[in-house]
């Protein structure tokens, strides 16, 4: 990455520091609490089941979230306040600017992951007094997550690039709701034939496959990962979140700033 | 610019004030609420529906699920309720949201199966769930030994029961009562033994306390029953001996037909009635005392 990059994603780090997200954890911490303590008490024999499918779901929730509502701003409130232009006055490009929103706002959001992740195993620890080998999978899961968050960011930042913020996130939850439902929208289009086969075919390999982002329920019951499956997802979501990157560069490129 | 205190001041006791107030008439509000017309309700019977609506987070919509049919069959079998209507949908949905979680198929069938007021009298249904259960997850054993269970305890369908056992029994892994629950279930089903081996192997094979603790309140009744028929066949004995009815235990210990006082698994001695009837001291311990026929049989296995 270079200097100029890195400069802007420190940047987005920090006001997104300041601008209190990582208040969330606070909110986090008292779910996962609660949840190891009362679950218990109000259900039978799924503690563990619980606090992980309430802990990852959370995670993963809360950062999406924070990706949509903080990524719809990256652009559009730099322009508000007038100060992408005094960056953009600077020897900086604007596909660096992009670039550097993307990395800044992904970086808060791995940072608020890590903490996240670290009150699940606490609860975890908390409901079973020890951790088995087989939790491990929770970390593969809290990995597609944050898989889920890149992919996330980057589209926030590509409506950002182009509209307001109130319809950025409208699009952005929209596509995260479809793309949650793409594994459905597969199977729906080979149940299908003709031009409706292709038509489905085509909407499901353009919205983001997040459903095969989503392990929660299998890891919740101990069942493992497969590499093959860790290599694939990260190898998708590299290529979808540069993908949706270069369009918002694209657009960002062109868009009249006066 | 500074507060001002006055308006703080104010503003703090008003807010308590309110806040006191509006819990005070939600209660009131909750107890004029019919209770059943809400908790009797399945919001959503699709769980189609429930899985699009949780985008995709079903393993924790089928634990909230599985929370809420644990709070409708507490709340009702609290209240001695006869009808437990929406317990079966409830596990359905459940399962479809999470088919791998087996809780809801074993808790599930034991809140389903017994009759009333231990549970819902649903035993066909119990069985139609465990065997949902062991379609999805047919390597695991556990199910098996439950859906045997179903079968003996409430269905009394001793050759279902051994089917279930001898299906069990072959998977890898298997704990090894399923095997000689099989052979039980095939030659003497009804007996006190068969009784004691189901309890025994629930007892050593279910990481559940609860359950455990269940068990082993069957395994001390089940004491106390042979203990009672062995000390009323002895009183039987002293009776074709002697020509009468023993008085106490220490009339059959002086004609050595005892080595002294009984005493029950909680070790308190047996009482010994008029009639020549045997009976533990506190008959409240034993929540699943029965009497036990001659032939060791018990008059219908208990099944809470």
């Amino acid at each position: 990455m270079n200097s100029r990059v890195s400069a802007i994603a420190s940047n987005t780090f920090r006001e997104a520091v300041r601008d209190r997200v990582l208040y969330n954890l606070i909110g986090f911490a008292v779910l996962m609490a609660g949840a190891a303590i009362l679950v218990g008490q109000i259900s039978v024999d799924i503690e563990k089941l619980v606090v992980i499918n309430l802990g990852l779901t959370a995670v993963s929730l809360f950062g999406v979230i924070i990706a949509i509502f903080i990524g719809i701003g990256l652009v559009s409130k730099e322009i508000d306040k007038r100060t992408l232009y005094t960056v953009l006055s600077r020897p900086v490009q604007r596909w660096e600017f992009i670039l550097g929103k993307f990395f800044g706002l992904a970086g808060t959001l791995v940072v608020n992951t890590i903490c996240m992740a670290a009150g699940v195993f606490l609860a975890m620890l908390y409901v079973t007094h020890k951790l088995q080998p087989s939790d491990a999978s929770v970390l593969a899961a809290l990995y597609f997550i944050v898989l889920q968050f890149l992919i996330v960011t980057s589209l926030a930042l590509l409506f950002s690039s182009f509209s307001s913020p109130l319809l950025s996130a409208v699009f952005a939850f929209a596509v995260f709701v479809i793309g949650s439902f793409s594994g459905d929208l597969r199977e729906f289009a080979g149940a299908q034939s003709g031009a409706s086969h292709w038509v489905a075919m085509a909407a499901a390999r353009i919205i983001p496959n997040f459903s095969g982002l989503n392990v929660i329920s299998m890891v919740a019951h101990g069942e493992p990962v497969a590499a093959n499956l860790i290599f694939a997802n990260t190898a998708y979501t590299f290529f979808y979140a540069a993908m949706v990157l270069c369009a918002a560069v694209l657009i960002f490129e062109r868009r009249n700033l006066k | 610019m500074k507060p001002s205190r006055s308006v703080t001041l104010i503003a703090s006791c008003l807010l308590v004030a309110c806040f006191a107030v509006s819990a005070m008439l939600s209660r009131a509000v909750n107890g004029l609420r019919p209770r059943a017309a809400i908790e009797d309700v399945l919001y959503l019977k699709s769980a189609k529906t429930l899985r699009w609506l949780s985008l995709g987070y079903t393993g924790l919509m089928a634990d909230i699920y599985w929370t809420r049919a644990v709070q409708y069959f507490g709340a009702n079998h609290f209240v001695g309720a006869a009808h437990f209507d929406q317990l079966a949908p409830l596990l359905d949905i459940t399962t479809d949201l999470d088919p791998k979680l087996t809780v809801a198929y074993q808790y599930g069938a034991s809140f389903l199966s017994p009759p009333p007021p231990s549970g819902a009298g649903l035993p066909d249904q119990a069985v139609a769930i465990v065997e949902k259960g062991i379609r999805a997850n047919p390597d695991d054993w556990h199910l098996y030994q439950c859906l045997g269970f179903i079968h003996y305890l409430d269905r009394k369908d001793y050759a279902a029961a051994h089917q279930a056992f001898l299906r069990g029994s072959a998977i890898p892994h298997a704990h090894d009562s399923l095997k000689l629950l099989a052979g039980r279930m095939a030659e003497k089903s009804g007996d006190i033994e068969t009784a004691r081996i189901i309890w025994m192997s629930t007892y050593d094979t279910t990481n559940s306390s609860a359950i455990k603790e269940n068990a082993a309140t069957h395994l001390v009744s089940i004491q106390a029953m042979e203990d009672i028929a062995g000390l009323e066949k002895i009183v039987d004995l002293y009776r074709t001996q002697t020509g009468h009815l023993p008085a106490s235990f220490r009339d059959m210990a002086l004609a050595n037909l005892l080595p002294g006082i009984p005493l029950d698994p909680y070790q308190e001695p047996y009482v010994l009635n008029s009639d020549g009837h045997v009976q533990v001291r506190h008959p409240e311990k034993y929540k699943f005392l029965e009497r036990v026929n001659p032939d060791g049989s018990t008059p219908a296995p208990s099944a809470k």
